[in-house]
C-alpha cells in the first residue's frame, strides 16, 4: 500500500515536472502534433475494430 | 620537408584520427549491428530464399535510410545530454511522454520475446534445450551489465558484434556467382513485378531496418558514454560504419539463402539453418550461430533501451557506470524485463505467432511518433544551436521519415488485415 502511494506521488511529480512542453509551439510543431494525433486515433480505431470483429 | 617526412606526418595524422575513432566508436556500431536481430535475420533469409540476389540493390538503398535517421540521435544525445524518452517528456509534455514510454515498454517487451524465440530455436539445432538457453542468456546478460562500467559492457558487446560477421565466411563458402550478383542484384529490378508478396517483403525489410528501440537506445547510449559536442563528427562516422556493416551482413545472408535455398519458402531463420545443414553442415551451423548471436545482441540493446528510458523519467540513476547498490531500480527493471520475456517461449502453447504480429502492429504506433519528435527536436534552434538540422538534412530526413511512416503503417495494417493489400 505504501509503495503504491509512493508510486502515485512519483507519477504526480513527473506530470508536474513535465507539465508544460518546452519546445517552441510554432505552426509547424502544432501541425505535426495534430497530424500525429489523428494518425494515432485512426490506428487505435482500426485496432478496436479488428478486436471486435475477431471476438 | 622531404618525401618521408610528409609521409610520416600524414601517417601520424591518420593514426591519430583512427585512435580517436576507436575511443568514440561503440553506440553506432552496436545499435546498427544489433539492428540485424533475430527477426531481421529471418527477413533477410526469406528475402534471399524467395527472390535470390534480386533485392540486394534494395538493401543497399536502406543504408542511407538507417544512417540519416540514427545520426540525428547522436547529435541530440551529445548536445542535450538527455535520452530520447526524457527529451520527449521535456519538449512535448507529459501526454506525449507517457505515450512514448508506455508504447516503448510494450514494443520492447514483445520484441524481446521474439529475440528469445530466435535464440532458443537457434541453439535447439545443437541439441540445447530451450530452458537452458534462457537461463544461460539471462546469466550472461547479467554478468555483462553488472560489471559496473559502460566501457567494459561496450567492449564485450562489440565482441558479440564481431561474431555477427559469421555470415561473411558462410557467403564465401557457398561459392556464389559474382556475375549473377552483379547483374541480378546491383541493378534495381522488381522480380515478377510489384506483387503482394514482394511488396510485403520490401515493407518487412524496411520495418527491420528502423525500429523504435534503436532511436531510444542510441541516444541513451551516447549520453551514458559521455559523448560531447566535439565528438559528434566521430559519432557520425561510427554510425555510418555501423550502417555499412549491418547492410553488408544482410547482403551476405541473402547471398547464402539466395544461392542454396532459392525458391524454398522460408518463414523462420532456424528452419533455414536446418535446411542449410543438409546441404553443408558448416554453413547451417554458421547460420544458427549467427541467429543466436543476433537474438542476443537484440536482447542486450532492447532491454537496456527500456531501463535507460525508465531511469531518465523516474529520476533513478541510469548509467552502466553505477553499481547495483547505487541504482537498484535501474537493474531491477532490466532483469524484470529480461526474465518475464525469457519465460514466454518456455510456456507450452504460448501464442508466439500472435506476439510477432503484435510487435508489427504496436511498433507502427510508436515509430511514426518517435521519428516526428526526432525531426522536431533537431529543428529546435534554442536547444540544438549550431547542430540544428540544415535545409538539406531536413529535406532528406523528411522524405525518409514520410516514406518509413507510410510503408511501416501499411506493414502494420497488413498484420491486422492480411487480405487488405491482396
Amino acid at each position: 500500500m505504501r509503495m503504491l502511494k509512493q508510486f502515485r506521488s512519483k507519477i504526480r511529480e513527473i506530470n508536474q515536472r513535465y507539465g508544460k512542453p518546452k519546445i517552441e509551439m510554432s505552426k509547424g510543431v502544432k501541425f505535426s502534433l495534430a497530424v500525429l494525433r489523428i494518425y494515432l486515433f485512426v490506428l487505435v480505431l482500426l485496432m478496436i475494430y479488428k478486436f471486435i470483429t475477431v471476438l | 620537408m622531404d618525401f618521408f617526412s610528409v609521409l610520416y606526418y600524414r601517417f601520424k595524422k591518420v593514426w591519430k584520427a583512427v585512435r580517436l575513432y576507436l575511443v568514440i566508436a561503440g553506440p553506432g556500431l552496436v545499435v546498427m549491428i544489433a539492428d540485424n536481430d533475430a527477426g531481421g535475420i529471418t527477413t533477410y533469409a526469406a528475402t534471399g530464399a524467395q527472390y535470390g540476389y534480386h533485392l540486394i540493390w534494395f538493401l543497399i538503398l536502406l543504408l542511407p535510410v538507417a544512417y540519416y535517421v540514427q545520426e540525428m540521435t547522436v547529435r541530440l544525445g551529445a548536445v542535450t545530454k538527455r535520452g530520447h524518452a526524457e527529451a520527449i517528456f521535456e519538449s512535448f509534455g507529459a501526454f506525449w511522454g507517457w505515450f512514448s514510454l508506455l508504447d516503448l515498454m510494450i514494443v520492447d517487451w514483445l520484441t524481446l520475446v521474439t529475440e528469445f524465440v530466435g535464440m532458443t530455436a537457434a541453439l535447439s539445432i545443437f541439441g540445447v534445450p530451450a530452458w537452458l538457453t534462457v537461463i544461460l542468456v539471462i546469466l550472461l546478460m547479467g554478468i555483462i551489465v553488472l560489471n559496473g562500467r559502460y566501457w567494459t559492457w561496450e567492449k564485450i558487446v562489440l565482441g558479440f558484434c564481431l561474431l555477427n560477421l559469421i555470415y561473411v565466411p558462410a557467403a564465401f563458402m557457398v561459392n556464389p556467382s559474382l556475375s549473377d550478383i552483379a547483374s541480378n542484384g546491383l541493378i534495381p529490378n522488381l522480380p515478377g513485378g510489384l506483387t503482394n508478396d514482394l511488396f510485403f517483403l520490401l515493407m518487412a525489410n524496411i520495418g527491420t531496418t528502423i525500429a523504435p528501440w534503436m532511436l531510444f537506445f542510441q541516444q541513451s547510449s551516447v549520453v551514458d558514454k559521455g559523448l560531447q559536442e566535439k565528438d559528434i563528427k566521430m559519432g557520425k562516422v561510427d554510425t555510418f560504419v555501423g550502417a555499412v556493416i549491418t547492410v553488408a551482413v544482410a547482403i551476405f545472408i541473402v547471398i547464402v539463402t539466395g544461392t542454396l535455398l532459392k525458391g524454398v519458402p522460408i518463414d523462420d531463420a532456424a528452419i533455414a539453418a536446418k535446411m542449410l545443414m543438409k546441404t553443408n553442415h558448416y554453413i547451417g551451423a554458421f547460420m544458427a550461430i549467427g541467429l543466436f548471436d543476433a537474438g542476443l545482441l537484440g536482447a542486450i540493446c532492447i532491454s537496456l533501451a527500456s531501463s535507460w528510458a525508465f531511469g531518465e523519467i523516474f529520476g533513478w540513476a541510469h548509467s552502466l557506470n553505477t553499481k547495483v547498490k547505487e541504482t537498484p531500480w535501474f537493474y531491477i527493471s532490466y532483469f524484470i524485463t529480461l526474465v518475464t520475456a525469457g519465460v514466454v517461449p518456455l510456456i507450452p502453447g504460448a501464442p508466439l505467432v500472435l506476439i510477432t504480429l503484435f510487435v508489427q502492429v504496436v511498433a507502427v504506433t510508436l515509430l511514426p511518433a518517435a521519428l516526428v519528435f526526432l525531426i522536431l527536436l533537431l529543428n529546435d534552434k534554442k536547444t540544438m544551436g549550431e547542430y540544428t538540422n540544415t535545409l538539406f538534412q531536413n529535406i532528406v530526413t523528411t522524405i525518409i521519415v514520410v516514406a518509413i511512416i507510410i510503408l511501416s503503417t501499411m506493414y502494420g495494417i497488413s498484420g491486422l488485415f492480411p487480405n487488405l493489400f491482396k
